[in-house]
């Protein structure tokens, strides 16, 4: 038999459908990846007593004839999903120890469709960051390593960094993440997988830890956009609970892997083509976009004249919201407590250990921007541009269907790079980040490696509510790519056996 | 940007700070407010601002009680509980 961890999530279903295999065993053959690849520390908490119960519930349900959707498959949770009973920290001391009392509406929706969790996957601290080294559990590893011989360990990605680098290794058939600024794509990019972010409405935030609000939405990783969009159509939905879920039909998200882009118009935004920008990038834009001219779609230009402000409208509206989320954390309720003489002091001392040096940082730029004297000039402005730069969107959609872009400026970088200078750092969601701002679904396929081995890969942007024309046009850039590389770390393995 | 603004904004986030922290957050910060500032060089007279992207109504639903007597589970992460309250440092003297 093939060896349970490298089945995509679809076969996996099949097989398990099949009766090739039990729930029990491939659940059991995940949790003995996930010991044998701790050194990555992607999971915060690994659990694998209720994955076992899962498992064996499901197996029952399944002799029972009542198979749900993923029924059987396990798969891993970004610990940003509150999940009854189980610690739900987002990276942070402030909720070291905190078990919900509840479960979040994605999870319950995968749990209720058959899902197994294996556990709760790393990730920066309330998802701030794009290298997951933010985190008070510890920096991920990313299982790919450059083939210079340096041996220096990468980065994921971030936020999402664990559920990147856990579908990456075989750890888990796919995970589910959030993205608020990039945090799928820009991990997916990295780890060479596949990452959705859909329409802001789709997937209900209920029980979502939450950073900014209005740029937070659920997503799915899988290691090809057809496991991907299974488990996207499993977590999305109508809930009552979150005041901006949209009441629309989920489409069956997978079946437009196949659909083909004949016909198609495929907008080329001349603004991601920065001064700069890296000649292996570049050609991998290229060679995406003749792809697509290959398989019979038609190319267009189009511009997106405000895309350079989407990072400083971003680092308003972000740490704004924030900065209003996280007041809730003040020792009281949940989480973590200092005492000092006063209710203040108490708060400002519980605040202080809780939080850790990016999130202080972004709760501060937040206060600051929403303060007396400063709210018109930064935060009205920031939303001001907003609306111009979802307005490009939508001039560039009356004449093309989908937009293509890399999805990241640069491969993986090497834990400890880009530390020093904040905006160095948010660079790496330059592509990425007025998809959020305009609530518009997107996507990362992994379409090539660069010189030094590692993935790259092509974001693709659709209109409000249209994810299945975005998985046409990844599904024909899968198609090829033939993105078939493995990470460094389990090709060691396979030359170690 | 001075220390006294930082200073002003660490007591607003209800943040504790010492002197070296506050200089380190001061630079940071400094950097930041000064990269956004290219948004004045935008245009947006007649703009207006965009706060929901999702052109959703916000529903409205009957008002009446649909959860509730949960009081154990809602205590139950507390650091400290007592006879079913929220244990917070004394507040009025």
């Amino acid at each position: 038999m093939t060896n349970l961890t490298d089945l995509s999530l679809a076969d996996a279903v099949k097989g398990l459908e099949k009766k090739e295999f039990s729930s029990v065993e491939i659940t059991k053959a995940h949790l003995k990846a996930m010991e044998e690849h701790r050194h990555l520390n992607a999971f915060i908490v690994e659990t694998p007593d209720v994955a076992l119960k899962q498992a064996v519930e499901s197996d029952k349900r399944r002799a029972s004839g009542k198979a749900g959707l993923l029924e059987g498959a396990p798969i891993g949770v970004k610990d940003l999903f509150c999940t009854t009973g189980v610690q739900t920290t987002a990276a942070s001391n402030i909720l070291r120890g905190f078990k919900p009392e509840y479960e979040s509406t994605v999870t319950g929706k995968l749990f209720g469709d058959g899902a197994v969790m294996l556990g709760k996957l790393n990730l920066d601290e309330f998802a701030m960051g794009s290298s997951n080294t933010t985190s008070a559990f510890g920096n991920v590893i990313s299982p790919w390593k450059r083939n210079d011989a340096s041996n220096a360990d990468l980065t994921p990605g971030g936020s999402s960094g664990g559920s990147a680098a856990a579908v990456s290794a075989r750890l888990c058939l796919a995970a589910t993440g959030t993205d608020t600024g990039g945090s799928i794509r820009q991990p997916a990019a990295f780890c060479g997988i596949a990452g959705i972010k859909p329409t802001y409405g789709r997937c209900s935030r209920w029980g979502i830890v939450a950073f900014a609000s209005s740029l937070d939405q659920a997503g799915a990783f899988g290691r090809n956009l057809e496991d991907a969009s299974m488990l996207l159509r499993s977590m999305s939905g109508f809930d009552p609970k979150d005041s901006t879920s949209a009441d629309k039909p989920v489409p069956d998200f997978a079946a437009a892997v196949k659909g083909g882009v004949k016909g198609l118009k495929v907008g080329i935004p001349k603004e991601y083509r920065p001064d700069g920008l890296d000649p292996e990038i570049e050609k991998l834009w290229d060679d995406g976009i003749n792809w697509l001219k290959a398989e019979g779609a038609e190319i267009v230009n189009v511009t997106l004249p405000h895309t350079k402000y989407g990072l400083p409208v971003y680092y308003i509206i972000a740490p704004a919201e924030c900065s209003s989320n996280l007041a809730r954390y003040d020792g009281v309720r949940y989480g973590l407590r200092v005492d000092g003489k006063d209710l203040s002091e108490t708060y400002e001392k519980t605040r202080a250990a809780g939080f850790g040096d990016e999130v202080k940082r972004r709760i501060m730029v937040g206060t600051y921007v929403l303060s007396a004297g400063y709210y018109d000039a930064y935060y009205i402005k920031a939303q001001k541009v907003r609306r111009l730069i979802l307005n490009d969107f939508l001039e560039a959609y009356k004449k093309c269907d989908v937009i293509i872009t890399p999805s990241t400026p640069s491969a993986a970088f090497a834990i400890g790079e880009n530390e020093d200078d904040p905006i160095k750092m948010y660079l790496n969601d330059i592509f990425t980040v007025t998809i959020n701002l305009a609530g518009l679904p997107g996507l990362s396929v992994p379409a090539a490696l660069n010189k030094q081995g590692l993935p790259l890969g092509l974001q693709l942007i659709g209109r409000p509510w249209d994810e299945e024309t975005i998985i046409r046009a990844g599904g024909a850039i899968e198609r090829a790519a033939n993105f078939t590389a493995i990470p460094s770390l389990l090709n060691l393995k396979k030359k170690a056996a | 940007m001075d220390l006294k603004t930082v200073k002003k904004v660490a007591t607003l986030a209800r943040l504790e700070m010492n002197d070296k922290e506050l200089e380190a957050v001061r630079a940071k910060l400094g950097n930041i407010m000064k990269f956004v500032e290219q948004l004045g060089e935008v245009n947006t007279d007649k703009v207006e601002p965009l706060a929901n992207v999702v052109d959703i109504k916000l529903r409205l639903r009957e008002d009446e009680v649909t959860d509730g007597g949960i009081q154990a589970k809602i205590l139950a992460n507390a650091p400290e509980a007592t006879a079913g309250f929220f244990v917070v440092p004394k507040v009025v003297e």
